[in-house]
């Protein structure tokens, strides 16, 4: 399973999450964009999390502050020791940012299960509709700490300082160069087309098998070598909303074992959007 | 936990109804410019269907129905009604 990880422990294996779906001290939890995919059917004894309404703030674009994650958290019956196991639609874009967000706020213990809502059914394990009966803990939350956190200005400082920066655009190619502005089928989110000037292009899925599942450190390492974004740099890596590459993140942070890599939430729906900001398109120079 | 009010049923581990995922299949379409990933399987007697865009792969429609033709036709029909409202920039002054 460690596929030469630097913290393999990070991420799980179905197999290892059916075995565990019902310990006491273990919590799984479905992150979706659209929960409609977990009233289709989770796994048995998930606890559902709607990213939307539960993971953001819904009046200010932010994480929910800490007492709210302290309730979400309680009420899904999970305490400071519990392991919080998360996987989720869209493969597990939303569960990543799940993780990110609980390590933001210093969760101890929380894991990803490889290749997520996808694999679980494509193998065929058991699945069910019925919702866990829970009894709620209480959870006591950090203050967030956002050194995983990109703002703005960490990016605006970052451009043309490619020897210490790398930011990545995990979008499409299409996305990327600017011959759309959001991803086929899904609503616009900003009112220009392109990228950060300097970043590169290195799609979220070039981390990933045709199962869902994460490519080896090698693999990975391979990858985005070849690119430049080297462990002694500052990695920032972005998208249209933050969700995908907060999977990048995941895998520079816990399966490269990068020690400086941010996630900037705020990506192309609030650079593409500000005035007189730099934006390039095409192909990456 | 994600909208717990239309969720009828609420349950201990020990008394869950557990489904088994079968006949999964999965294709591809082409919806010019772009392209389309249709997956399809039966849960008990009911057939789902989920539509992602391919690149990047995010989920565009869902549906379902009692035949895997059915749920497949709905869930195509909003994929394809999604697409064409996409925005094309190239060759614009943006």
């Amino acid at each position: 399973m460690s596929k030469g990880y630097a913290h393999p422990w990070m991420l799980v294996s179905t197999e290892w999450a059916d075995e565990r779906k019902n310990d006491p001290n273990i919590r799984i939890v479905e992150v979706d964009v659209d929960t409609k995919a977990y009233d289709e059917a989770h796994i048995p004894g998930a606890v559902g999390w709607n990213w939307r309404t539960q993971l953001c703030d819904t009046l200010r674009r932010d994480l929910i502050p800490k007492a709210e994650l302290e309730q979400l958290l309680g009420d899904s019956g999970i305490d400071n020791a519990t392991t919080i196991v998360l996987y989720g639609d869209n493969d597990n874009w939303f569960a990543c940012w799940a993780f990110w967000q609980l390590k933001i706020y210093a969760h101890a213990d929380v894991r990803i299960i490889d290749g997520g809502r996808k694999k679980w059914l494509a193998e065929g394990r058991l699945v069910s509709r019925d919702i866990p009966t829970l009894q709620n803990k209480t959870y006591r939350s950090n203050e967030p700490e956002f050194s995983f956190r990109a703002f703005l200005g960490n990016v605006s400082a970052a451009i043309n300082k490619k020897k210490k920066w790398a930011l990545v655009d995990v979008r499409s190619p299409d996305e990327f160069t600017g011959k759309i502005p959001s991803p086929p089928g899904l609503p616009e989110t900003c009112q220009r087309g392109g990228h950060i000037p300097g970043a590169f292009n290195i799609p979220w899925d070039k981390n990933c098998n045709e199962d869902g599942t994460f490519k080896s450190a090698a693999e990975l390492k391979l990858l985005y070598e070849q690119h430049g974004v080297t462990p002694d740099k500052n990695v920032v890596a972005y998208c249209r909303i933050g969700e995908r590459s907060s999977l990048t993140w995941f895998a520079l942070k816990y399966l490269l074992g990068y020690k400086n890599v941010k996630n900037y939430d705020g990506s192309w729906a609030e650079w593409g959007n500000l005035i007189n900001a730099p934006i390039a398109q095409g192909e990456a120079k | 936990m994600g909208e717990p009010d239309k969720r009828a049923h609420r349950a201990g581990r020990s008394e869950m109804t557990m489904l088994k995922p079968e006949e999964q299949q999965e294709r591809k379409e082409s919806v010019p410019p772009f392209q389309i990933h249709i997956l399809s399987y039966r849960l008990d007697k009911t057939y789902y269907c989920t539509v992602d865009n391919v690149d990047p792969g995010a989920v565009i429609a869902r549906a379902e129905g009692a035949t895997r033709e059915e749920a497949e036709a709905k869930a195509v029909a909003k994929a394809k009604e999604r697409i064409r409202q996409t925005r094309i920039l190239s060759g614009e002054n943006h």
